[in-house]
């Protein structure tokens, strides 16, 4: 799991995700070939605004509730992601700011998860 | 040429606790391979739908342990393993079906098995039908990528949690009298409404069980057909169609493009009008998912898929029964095996064995989807 995590440890912590400079829509998760435009697009990476809001969310009742939303970023592009937040704290389209949190861990010893979660902007 | 399914046969669906992969298998086999009247030695090729037995049982290679369980293994037949998630068994059956279409085989077995209940963290292999990466690793399993999906069609289109449970109560219905469901008992809105929350707003009972079982489906030419089979039901098309695996990458999550897309090449095929069906099995693993499938299909306009459940109009008498079996919800949900096991009902609903269940039907319907719907398959049979 360790090389898989590694690898994307760019996309997951800094908002990273990718632009087609042909015709201009923004990816996230990062793509290498753009689905529009396929072999004749351009892709670069691009870093992604911190701020969106929620299209959508839902509470998972595991050992805690856990908040997941679908969000739209401020230049259209949509993430699914944590909200760092208590379940009666969410409202469909309310601002959101995206932050740097732990998800989780392999062990007791093992390597700890870390990426973006968003909370509300107050 | 035509392709017409002449046999049929299913597991019990359920927690099948004395069973195992092989037996559960083997059960169903059999019971399509004599409904089909044929000797082994007429199969030409098998086509298994299996989700996730590594998963599940650390066992791979499935293809040639079932061919060789089931008896075939003096036989040699080229026998296939398909995955596409829970649409695992459609996808075999369409296999099957290109491979008697192409001109290659006369008689081919397409089946679905999964058995899941030799491991305890199964709805987190079942959520490998979305994406690892980027839907799993934020926390997300497929009832809160339904649950996205359903608070997003609810909002657009004004049901609510209430029109959810009568999917659920109409599917519990109908499998009472459906000797293989996993749940042969009624339940009340009421009941569907006081279950705990698995990811809001979809509940308990509006989810489908994970379940073991089984099913299989004798193909053959109509030539063959004809010759050997009393009653055949003909696969007037069976189409499919991908989407984005992941929901965040889809344009508009009130419907699923890859159902829209391949339930119209397969109108288009049959040279039917989403009207003239007669009875149709959709892919209801959560109560919101056999909602959208409506609007998809062409049942009704989008937006109004609400509508058709509320009037009665998919129920047991109503114009356009819907999962007479019990469908997913009630019937069970074994992954691989659900895609045959719609198309099985189907093939009852056309050939009037459909006992207490039956309603009048010329051309029926399957759908199944796999994950969130990113694969989507649509057979169109007619008796």
């Amino acid at each position: 799991m360790i090389p898989s995590f590694w690898r994307k440890i760019k996309y997951r912590y800094d908002l990273i995700g990718t632009h087609c400079k042909k015709c201009g829509r923004y990816y996230y998760p990062p793509r290498n070939l753009c689905p529009r435009c396929r072999r004749k697009g351009e892709i670069e990476e691009v870093k992604l605004p911190e701020k969106g809001k929620v299209l959508s969310y839902t509470v998972v009742y595991e050992r805690c509730p856990v908040v997941i939303a679908l969000i739209e970023l401020e230049n259209g592009t949509k993430i699914l992601s944590q909200l760092s937040c208590k379940p009666e704290e969410v409202k469909d389209g309310m601002e959101v700011v995206r932050v740097f949190r732990k998800y989780g861990e392999t062990s007791d010893d093992g390597i700890i998860y870390y990426g973006t979660k968003f909370v509300p902007c107050y | 040429m035509r392709v017409a399914i002449i046999g049929s046969g299913c597991s019990r669906f359920g927690e099948l606790w004395e069973k195992g992969f092989r037996e559960i298998y083997l059960e169903a086999g059999l019971k399509a391979i004599e409904d089909a009247g044929i000797e082994g030695k007429e199969i030409n090729a098998l086509y298994v739908g299996n989700m996730s037995a590594g998963m599940f049982l650390g066992q791979e290679h499935v293809a040639a342990l079932i061919a060789d369980y089931a008896g075939l293994a003096e036989l040699n037949i080229p026998a296939v393993r398909v995955e596409a998630a829970d649409a695992s068994g459609a996808v075999a059956f369409r296999e099957a079906y290109l491979a008697i279409k192409s001109g290659l085989f006369d008689v081919v077995v397409a089946a679905g098995v999964e058995k899941v209940t030799d491991v305890s963290d199964q709805s987190k292999i079942v959520s490998s039908a979305a994406d690892q990466e980027w839907e799993c690793f934020f926390g997300a399993n497929l009832a809160s990528l339904y649950a996205l999906i359903a608070k997003i069609h609810m909002k657009k289109f004004g049901g609510g949690e209430e029109d959810l449970a009568l999917i659920a109560v109409k599917n519990h219905k109908n499998a009472v009298n459906n000797p293989i469901a996993h749940y042969r008992r009624e339940i009340s809105v009421e009941d569907v409404l006081s279950s705990p929350y698995v990811a809001e707003p979809l509940k308990v009972l509006d989810s489908a069980p994970i379940s073991d079982g089984a099913a299989a489906l004798v193909l053959a030419s109509e030539e063959f057909a004809r010759r050997v089979c009393d009653d055949p039901v003909f696969v007037e098309a069976c189409c499919q169609a991908s989407d984005y695996l992941a929901l965040q990458s889809r344009e508009d999550l009130t419907s699923m493009k890859a159902v829209v897309k391949a339930s119209r090449k397969a109108y288009k095929r049959a040279g039917i009008d989403s009207k003239d069906v007669d009875v149709a099995e959709l892919h209801d693993v959560f109560t919101i998912a056999e909602i959208i499938q409506y609007e998809d299909l062409g049942f009704c306009k989008k937006g109004e898929g609400y509508k058709l459940i509320r009037e009665g109009i998919t129920c047991l008498n109503g114009d356009i029964p819907v999962n007479t079996s019990g469908g997913l919800k009630a019937c069970g949900h074994a992954a691989g095996a659900s895609g045959i096991r719609q198309i099985a009902e189907i093939v009852d609903q056309l050939r009037g064995k459909a006992g207490k269940r039956q309603v009048d039907a010329e051309i029926g319907l399957s759908l199944s989807v796999g994950g969130t719907g990113a694969t989507a398959v649509v057979t169109v049979l007619r008796r």
